[in-house]
């Protein structure tokens, strides 16, 4: 076998696997920025607990409709807006801290959407909604995939400022910005931004996986950039890589798609901490000398 | 009589079962420069917050003079902000341009940038600028903060404990800033700990220990109250406040 055999022919030869990496890249970029944004809010573990979160949903749209896509995609949808409410309602009314709160519900979202989907489908289903297929991705997914990487793209553009002002100093950019319009809505639009990436990605990655393309080409780029500027562009290209070298992979061995890339991009991020530029274990060697 | 800028009716705020605030009352009237002090846990921070918006009283009313609306400046306690944060000093002094410059618009050249150019030169950071805000000294971020308030020009300036933790040398040229504040006009509202700078700079004190202890000019309510900067600040814990705070210490 050669290289090229390796490394090229999966894609040149299999459509599936041609539509994969493009789904694979598309997540890639639109999610790390997102990824960025959530690790300087220290958000990554919120947003982990929301990937589980949307299992039940999916779940009850595979009872209802069999594997379309759109019940899916509206089921997942509808079950992280329960348990953000839920979480919400729960840290207000008892003394319940947010992220003991979203612990209880995505242990409980997960068990309810693994017990609904044992109910009625195999357990290839099963693996198929935790971990991603990639046989899955058809033209459909490709669709909704490219019009959600279209659509976060251009709203992180467009409020790029905001997000990184309120990452800051939440408290500053609402005192100081009251006269100007949906101020108060930027955690909102964060999270619907998310909750849309985390559903575009369940048929590649898996509910389990979903977050592993946007949190850590983030936190690897951390250990190679010390700027914004820097940052987002790092990420792009190290989710990118992680994406098309966690196909291929897959395709040489029986791991399906979710961790096999997160396998990868997990590499790279261990890779990156310990020789990365800042703040890797080399570059904290080195300042100690 | 001047207009109010900001006025407390009765603003009572618990966390959990913990009360912060009781039914403190208070005007801070326009241009006034007031000190707020009290011990640890009296509710300083709480009240500025409150007083920001951040945060809605559980009970009674806060009323803002309405022109004020977008004109206030918040500076948290230092701990409150991540330092760590990927950004240089003079795009964490920019910030500040934010409510006038808004989502888009560039603010590289023209009277923006000019704003920030000066803010970071009133505050000595301009040497500073192309740094990453992670590598200053508590001094130093400290000045960027007060950069990115003159940044943002607003009207009422409400700063929560701005010395703690800086030295003398950097608290001078601070000080100087609140007062160029004062003189401009501006309202002021000014968490502190420390008697002596209450004492020497602030015309107005307004003592808290979860209620409102007694307000007004400071060198008679510090006289009336038999309280000199040597004088520990727990004598102005109510008896039944005093166990609670030994518990936290």
């Amino acid at each position: 076998m050669t290289l090229t055999d390796f490394l090229i022919s999966p894609f040149t030869d299999y459509a599936f696997m041609k539509r994969a990496l493009v789904a694979a890249l598309a997540l890639a970029i639109s999610g790390a920025p997102l990824g960025v944004l959530m690790m300087l809010r220290r958000m990554t573990l919120v947003g982990d607990a929301l990937s589980h979160a949307i299992l039940p949903g999916i779940a009850v749209a595979f009872f209802v409709a069999g594997l379309s896509l759109w019940a899916m995609t509206l089921g997942g949808v509808t079950a992280a807006l329960i348990v953000a409410g839920l979480a919400a309602l729960l840290t207000r009314l008892t003394d319940m801290k947010e992220d003991a709160a979203f612990a209880l519900l995505y242990l409980l979202s997960l068990a309810v959407g693994v017990a609904l989907i044992s109910f009625k489908g195999s357990s290839a289903h099963l693996m198929h909604v935790l971990f991603g297929n990639i046989l899955a991705i058809d033209q459909e997914t490709l669709t909704l995939v490219a019009s959600v990487c279209c659509l976060s793209l251009f709203t992180i553009a467009v409020l790029y400022r905001r997000f990184v002002i309120d990452g800051f100093d939440g408290a500053f950019m609402r005192t100081a910005g009251a006269q100007r319009r949906g101020v108060g809505l930027m955690s909102l639009a964060f999270f619907a931004l998310l909750m849309i990436n985390l559903v575009a990605s369940f048929q590649a990655m898996g509910t389990l996986m979903a977050l592993g393309l946007m949190v850590l080409p983030a936190l690897a780029a951390r250990f190679w950039a010390k700027t914004m500027d820097g940052m987002l562009p790092f990420a792009m290209g190290l989710g990118a890589l992680a994406a098309y070298a966690g196909l291929v992979l897959s395709y040489h061995t029986a791991i399906p798609s979710g961790p096999a890339i997160v396998l990868v991009a997990g590499a790279i991020t261990v890779f990156s901490a310990m020789i990365g530029r800042f703040g890797s274990v080399m570059a904290c060697a080195g300042q100690r000398n | 009589m001047t207009q109010a800028h900001v006025t407390l009716d009765d603003v009572s705020y618990h966390y959990g079962h913990h009360k912060a605030l009781q039914d403190v009352s208070g005007v801070f009237p326009a241009g006034s420069l007031t000190a707020v002090a009290g011990p640890n846990g009296a509710g300083k921070s709480t009240l500025l917050k409150i007083i920001a918006g951040v945060m809605k009283p559980k009970k009674g009313r806060v009323i803002v003079a309405p022109a004020l609306k977008g004109k206030i400046g918040y500076l948290p306690q230092a701990s409150a902000i991540e330092r760590d944060y990927p950004l240089n000093v003079r795009d964490a002094v920019s910030t500040g341009l934010w409510p006038d410059a808004g989502s888009l618009p560039s603010f590289q050249e023209g009277p923006l940038k000019a704003r920030v150019d000066k803010a970071l030169a009133d505050v000595g950071l301009q040497d500073f600028a192309a740094r990453q805000m992670g590598e200053l000294s508590g001094g130093q971020f400290q000045r960027l903060l007060f950069a990115r308030l003159i940044v943002q020009d607003p009207q009422l300036i409400l700063l929560d404990e701005p010395f703690a933790a800086i030295d003398a040398q950097t608290i001078a040229p601070l000080i100087q800033q609140i007062m160029v504040w004062h003189a401009q006009g501006r309202t002021i509202i000014c968490v502190l700990h420390d008697l002596l700078l209450i004492r020497k700079y602030f015309p107005e004190s307004f003592l808290l220990a979860g209620k409102c202890m007694g307000r007004g000019h400071t060198h008679a309510l510090f006289d009336q109250k038999l309280l000199s900067f040597d004088l520990d600040m727990a004598e102005l814990v109510a008896p039944e406040k005093k166990e609670d705070l030994g518990g936290n210490a």
